[in-house]
């Protein structure tokens, strides 16, 4: 790399959102992931304050409507349900619940094991050694299991199954971190930040945090598929979300019986389930890349290739 | 007549993201019977590329060879099929690496892993083991027969170099080539692995092929020399005759960087009074003491050089005087205050007068930060030195005070070279205004132009800032060239200190004069000389 000649002025950086926006048209994979995922997340926000009446209304004639009828209401235009209700505005209306509940567990679950596993791996034996523990009692209790007593005890609802859903995912996040930690403070750069002068807090966060949390978002993503069926499970149970409540996970559940007649039941909201999923994977693959400095390039030239 | 290997007009190019790389443009060698070649040149020049084409090495796709070929006993390799290649390779041409432990399979004995060449190339297993132990005790393994069936990670690095050269040897190859054999090893180890491979060649005649940035390495072993620079052949010679007279500028300024030429430093007026003062320093780990009862004294101003082989206990010196780990037992006095057992409070106002410039700058920066976070964070720790508004033309001035420039300032770490990224770090440890900086082999990973560059650095902002220097060091020539005085360690010990004058010309250990006898000197008739003077010791002991 050639040493310029023009020294003295100091370059002007574009501000960081017109750069991550250039980015993500760049890949396009990831440009359709964030537009499928922003369009879900505006149905869960505004779909059951303008749908939950149809969405609940029975309707006998359209009892397991066929889809891609596109004579009928657009509602029916992914079918209706055993009940004759309308396939595409169950859909919208429980993508809030959906959201809410897969999105609340990861997060929450994320958050409380990547804190323990830095707290685990960059403090003394001892209390990594109770966090270890306790992480081995979490993971070798059955983690359905742990759920169906938990939520037998309590009253099944949207917070409790959050509660539960990300406590039983804790220890994912934990084992990650601590390996991961273990490995990174032994590097070159956290002992020149010691040299410095630089917290403890400093170099867990600005040092070890943003080498760990790739790898910490893709588990998540995968995780977000995970806690979607599972939450589905626990409603199929019925600990979970109750009807009329609605889930993506419930109504795969609920169009189990009409598997051979009508399979647009479950098929309509598990492809919701899929499609988020790998919209999710997507899109946190492209993160991975736009976050490393390293990689970044990828996404910088991609166009001049073409 | 034609000779054993013989590389004619070769052309490799590498297809990558950022466009097409020339490798190698238009390159010819040959290598005859019982001689040895070096390929001489710096990281980056194209030296290993010719080497691992003989060899098949080279990926295609990225790597294309675009014309040239490549001779060996008068047949073209790169026409020949794969499997026609892999019945030559290792057998009648075999190759040992720079590091030699991520080149043996760590789970599989010694042993089994010499003897896999042979039965590889159909020997029975029985008669492999014998030519495995055979080797062993050629190579110079102590105990051969037991260490047979252990494990790579239970040899130090020398003699892992050794099993390397033995599995090398199995099935006697007529071209041996090893690319920096040596580098990974101590000075000492590297002058008995390059006798050890200068005597297999005259025992079995086979042609030598020895790639190597050192320009001592050439003249201790070589008989005909190629320099190479970005992707190009320069000069092509015997080795004295390039040495003497090198005609490519390039060469020259090889030649020109080593160091070890120049005036050594008068030692400083010692009536001022020290500003580091290390009393009994000792580090213990159980029953091994890595570091016992060392005691030294910096100079405000002083370059003070720590030389000595690897586990000596010099960088585990500078980690306790740092606090990076913590001192069993003894002092060090910092302006007349213990390091040792100071409060974590006074430690932090202390981390601004002692810097450290660590060995290499790859590793030392973190690889997500830009260039402006890793200088600046510098003042996020320590908001008193400077408020934020001025952060980002003081990250110039100290950029431009290393020798890069404004432009650099939003780059990452990966998108320079080795010496800038070492140009950054001292830039790092500038940036806390200190007044001592600790360089642990700061320059060993650069190339020699880039090591006398950063030297040059250095020196510059000593004499414009004052600055102290505590310089651990294996490279004795660069430490004569910059030290003020030297401090000899061995075993965690220190067996020997003075001005670096005093050390050099008159050693008064044995261990020091061992030191000296081994490092290797780019002039083929002083290093004739050395030899002859390891050899005395030899057999003085």
């Amino acid at each position: 790399m050639a040493v310029s000649e023009n020294s003295g002025t100091i370059p002007e950086t574009p501000p960081a959102w017109l750069s991550i926006l250039k980015m993500l048209w760049r890949d396009k994979f990831a440009l359709c992931a964030a537009v499928f995922l922003t369009v879900i997340v505006l149905c869960a926000i505004f779909g059951p304050m303008f749908l939950e009446d149809q969405a609940m209304r029975n309707n006998l004639r359209g009892r397991n409507a066929p889809p891609f009828d596109f004579s009928k209401d657009w509602k029916f235009w992914l079918g209706g349900d055993a009940l004759g209700r309308p396939l595409l505005a169950r859909i919208i209306v429980a993508a809030q619940n959906t959201m809410m509940v897969a999105a609340g567990a990861v997060l929450f679950s994320m958050a409380i094991g990547t804190g323990l596993g830095l707290i685990a791996g960059y403090t003394s034996k001892l209390g990594s050694q109770i966090i270890m523990r306790l992480a081995d009692v979490i993971m070798s209790f059955p983690s359905l299991l742990l759920a169906v007593i938990v939520l037998y005890m309590l009253s099944p609802s949207v917070t409790n199954l959050i509660i539960v859903l990300a406590i039983t995912r804790i220890p994912v996040y934990l084992r990650t971190t601590r390996a991961e930690v273990l490995e990174i403070r032994e590097r070159m750069f956290v002992q020149a930040a010691q040299v410095m002068g630089a917290s403890t807090w400093r170099i867990v966060f600005r040092h070890i945090l943003p080498v760990v949390f790739p790898t910490l978002v893709t588990i998540a993503t995968l995780d977000f598929a995970f806690v979607m069926l599972a939450e589905s499970s626990l409603s199929f149970l019925g600990i979970g979300i109750q009807p009329p409540e609605i889930t993506w996970g419930l109504m795969v559940a609920q169009g189990r019986p009409y598997l051979t007649n009508a399979w647009w039941l479950s098929f309509m909201p598990g492809l919701a389930i899929i499609l988020t999923t790998l919209s999710l994977n997507l899109l946190s693959n492209w993160m991975r890349t736009a976050l490393d400095p390293v990689q970044r390039w990828r996404l910088e030239i991609a166009r001049k290739k073409k | 007549m034609s000779h054993l290997l013989e590389v004619r007009n070769l052309t490799v190019d590498f297809h990558t993201a950022q466009g097409t790389v020339h490798a190698v443009r238009d390159v010819s060698w040959h290598l005859d019977r019982g001689e040895c070649l070096a390929i001489l040149g710096e990281s980056g020049s194209g030296k290993s590329v010719s080497a691992s084409a003989i060899m098949n090495l080279i990926d295609c796709p990225p790597g294309e060879i675009v014309t040239g070929e490549i001779l060996f006993e008068g047949a073209d390799l790169l026409k020949k099929s794969g499997e026609e290649r892999r019945q030559l390779n290792g057998k009648r041409i075999a190759m040992i690496f720079q590091d030699p432990l991520s080149h043996l399979n760590p789970v599989y004995t010694v042993g089994f892993q010499i003897e896999e060449i042979m039965t590889a190339h159909g020997w029975p297993a029985d008669k492999a083991r014998a030519r495995c132990l055979e080797l062993l005790e050629r190579v110079g393994i102590p105990d051969f027969a037991n260490k047979v069936d252990a494990y790579p990670h239970q040899f130090s690095g020398g003699q892992r170099q050794r099993l390397m050269i033995a599995m090398a040897l199995a099935l006697k190859p007529d071209i041996l080539i090893a690319d920096e054999p040596t580098t990974a090893l101590d000075v000492t180890v590297q002058a008995q692995i390059l006798a050890l491979l200068e005597e297999l060649q005259r025992e079995t005649g086979m042609g030598l092929l020895l790639i190597t940035h050192d320009l001592g390495v050439v003249a201790e072993v070589a008989d005909r020399v190629v320099v190479m620079n970005s992707g190009q052949i320069v000069e092509t010679g015997s080795a004295a005759e390039v040495y003497r007279a090198p005609a490519h500028p390039y060469t020259k300024k090889l030649i020109g960087a080593v160091p070890g030429g120049g005036d050594m430093a008068q030692p400083l007026d010692t009536g001022i009074a020290p500003i580091l003062e290390i009393n009994g320093l000792s580090k213990h780990y159980g029953a091994f003491a890595a570091l016992d009862n060392a005691s030294l004294t910096v100079l405000p101003g002083e370059t003070v050089a720590i030389v000595g082989e690897s586990g000596s206990g010099k960088s585990t010196l500078a980690k306790c005087l740092l606090r990076l780990e913590e001192a069993s037992m003894g002092e060090a006095l910092w302006q007349g205050r213990d390091l040792v057992t100071m409060p974590a409070r006074d430690l932090f106002e202390m981390r601004r007068d002692i810097q450290m410039v660590f060995q290499d700058p790859t590793q030392s920066l973190n690889p997500r930060m830009s260039v402006y976070q890793i200088i600046s964070e510098a003042w996020a720790i320590h908001p008193d030195i400077l408020p934020k508004p001025q952060w980002k033309e003081r990250v110039r001035d100290l950029l431009e005070q290393v020798g890069l420039s404004a432009d650099h300032m939003f780059r990452y770490p990966h998108q320079f070279s080795g010496g800038q990224r070492q140009r950054i770090a001292i830039a790092r440890a500038l940036a806390l205004e200190p007044k001592l900086i600790v360089c642990d082999e700061a320059v060993s990973a650069l190339d020699v132009s880039i090591q006398a560059q950063v030297i040059e650095l250095l020196t510059r902002l000593q004499d414009e800032l004052g600055l102290s220097y505590l310089f651990i060091a294996h490279d004795l020539p660069l430490v004569r060239d910059f030290a003020h005085r030297v401090v000899v360690m061995q075993g965690g010990r220190i067996v020997e200190q003075g001005p670096v004058a005093q050390i050099f010309d008159a050693p008064r250990m044995n261990y020091t004069r061992n030191l000296m006898a081994a490092s290797l000197h780019p002039d083929p008739e002083v290093q004739a000389e050395r030899r002859a003077a390891r050899d005395a010791i030899k057999e003085a002991s």
